[in-house]
């Protein structure tokens, strides 16, 4: 099996989740490198898992976009269940009308791109939660 | 005793478009000229110099207008504060006389974007291997444009727009008829990029770029700049009687960054800071929202428009799209809302948007805006945000007295 490696480092794949940076003051989550807490200014951090169920709170269907980059896809912004919000594709739809008020949906990954040794980027992205959609 | 207030005594702005043959400069020093002959003054009568500008930010542009307009000696302050730039050098510029440095100051904003896209080119063909390494704050391994949604203008202001309407039922149609509105009202704008009106059908059917927004409802790129001369109310007294007639107060001026939200790292909210400058804005000129008589608000998209209706508390909560569709922010509605054109068809040349606003309510307020006046219009609000975030809202009233 190819070498894997996550796309970006918050999304961990064994098993696929995220995992977020949770200042230890006020726990708010934060994806990226913290040098302190955007919200109280707290230093000390924790990793903490995040779910990998949410609601759709926005969307749009990108048509035109950057000449590499495949057209049309959905990207989506989450609630996740239980703190956590992120951007990502939501996969297999391009029909807006699909998208309704709190859709749920939830996490699933994909191979993004290989590089020049083998190595497989995994990526993730949302899918339409059919028993409750 | 002087009552502090800063008031405008001179503006003007060059046409928005795109202009091959004149250079950021030519455009600056345009503008410049213009609102210190509209304020009947020299450049000798300036005392401070805020310049703003966006794309050629780290070439000193006040210190290069002035080797073309006047160079005096005075503090110069080059500004950069994303869409919010102009109207943050008109801050500088405001804040340099409540600061006592100056009793007239010019705050000039300026762009040239020419045909630049928002969406970056096809990538680079490499020569070196590829070899996926984390980098960056995220420890990214590839560009996630398109793999982990979209990050790009078009997208943001999209997602912004649904996430309002997935809460309040607003419809692709709604947003529409804010791009049908504000190309209508650019017909009558002369300084507009562009003068062109289109069916509701026509922006509904037009190329979609990043739904529920089609390319009419998408801001052009553009050229441009605008300025504004400004005094002290002890200025103003000293001014020739001409000149204090047509005198704009500035009653409120504020400027605000984004606070912190859970979902601003996924999404910027462009809603919470819009929100907090506006309810400071109107604490700040002891107004309300009904006593505006035109708004100019930062509609680079349709669906930014239609969501700012709210947080400028223009209509009930939760009810933008029923104010579009109410026609109350068209030019014969109960509170006009870009008579410019806006930016989806006046244009946005980045650094100049923040005062061209004023221009154009400064002049509405004077009663010389020609074809486009809004009759007897004595208050007016401007809004610009920029994402980092910057957000500055400004209330001018027309000189109390003065017809």
């Amino acid at each position: 099996m190819a070498q894997r490696i996550p796309v970006v480092d918050y999304l961990v794949l064994d098993p696929p989740h995220l995992e977020a940076n949770e200042c230890r003051t006020c726990r708010a989550l934060f994806f990226d490198r913290r040098n302190a807490c955007a919200k109280c200014g707290g230093t000390e951090f924790g990793r903490r898992a995040l779910a990998n169920e949410g609601e759709v709170r926005a969307f749009t269907v990108v048509h035109r976009a950057a000449p590499s980059i495949p057209a049309p896809f959905t990207s989506v912004v989450v609630d996740l269940h239980g703190g956590g919000v992120v951007k990502a594709n939501l996969l297999d739809v391009t029909d807006p009308e699909q998208i309704v008020p709190r859709l749920p949906v939830y996490l699933d990954t994909f191979v993004a791109g290989v590089d020049d040794n083998g190595v497989e980027a995994v990526g993730f992205g949302y899918r339409v939660r059919k028993d409750m959609a | 005793m002087s009552s502090g207030d800063v008031w405008i005594v001179g503006t003007a702005m060059t046409r928005f478009g795109r202009f091959a043959d004149k250079d950021l400069l030519d455009l600056a020093a345009e503008a410049a000229l213009a609102a210190l002959r509209d304020a009947d003054m020299n450049i000798t009568a300036i005392g401070a110099l805020a310049l703003g500008n966006v794309y050629e930010a780290n070439s000193h542009n006040g210190q290069r207008l002035q080797k073309q307009i006047g160079q005096t000696g005075i503090p110069v302050y080059n500004v950069v504060n994303a869409c919010a730039t102009g109207a943050t050098a008109v801050r500088v510029a405001m804040l340099s006389i409540a600061g006592g440095e100056t009793d007239t100051a010019l705050a000039v904003g300026v762009e040239k974007m020419g045909k630049m896209g928002l969406l970056g080119s096809a990538a680079k063909k490499r020569d070196a291997k590829k070899e996926f390494t984390p980098s960056g704050r995220y420890g990214s391994v590839l560009k996630t444009e398109g793999v982990l949604g979209t990050s790009l203008m078009p997208g943001v202001f999209a997602q912004a727009g649904t996430e309002y309407a997935l809460k309040h039922g607003v419809t692709m149609t709604q947003f529409a008829r804010v791009a049908q509105k504000n190309h209508a009202h650019s017909v009558l704008n002369p300084l507009a990029q562009y003068r062109k009106e289109f069916t509701l059908r026509e922006i509904l059917e037009a190329e979609v770029i990043a739904y529920p927004n089609t390319l009419p409802m998408c801001c052009p790129t553009g050229d441009g700049a605008a300025a504004v001369v400004l005094v002290s109310d002890a200025k103003l007294k000293t001014l020739d009687p001409d000149v204090r007639k047509r005198a704009v107060k500035i009653s409120a001026s504020v400027l605000t960054s984004d606070p912190w939200s859970e979902s601003g790292q996924a999404l910027p909210d462009v809603n919470t800071l819009t929100r907090q400058a506006a309810d400071a804005a109107y604490e700040q000129a002891g107004i309300g929202p009904d006593d505006l008589d035109l708004v100019e608000l930062h509609d680079c998209f349709a669906t930014a428009e239609l969501i700012h209706y709210d947080n400028l508390r223009l209509c009930e909560p939760g009810g933008a799209g029923d104010f579009i569709d109410s026609g109350a922010p068209w030019r014969e509605g109960k509170i006009p809302v870009n008579v410019s054109g806006g930016l989806l068809s006046k244009g946005h040349p980045i650094g100049a948007t923040g005062i061209a606003n004023l221009y154009e309510v400064a002049t509405h307020l004077r009663g010389e805006a020609g074809d486009r006046q809004i009759e007897g219009a004595r208050v007016g609000l401007t809004h610009v945000i920029g994402l980092a975030s910057a957000c500055a809202v400004h209330i001018l009233e027309a000189r109390p007295g003065v017809a």
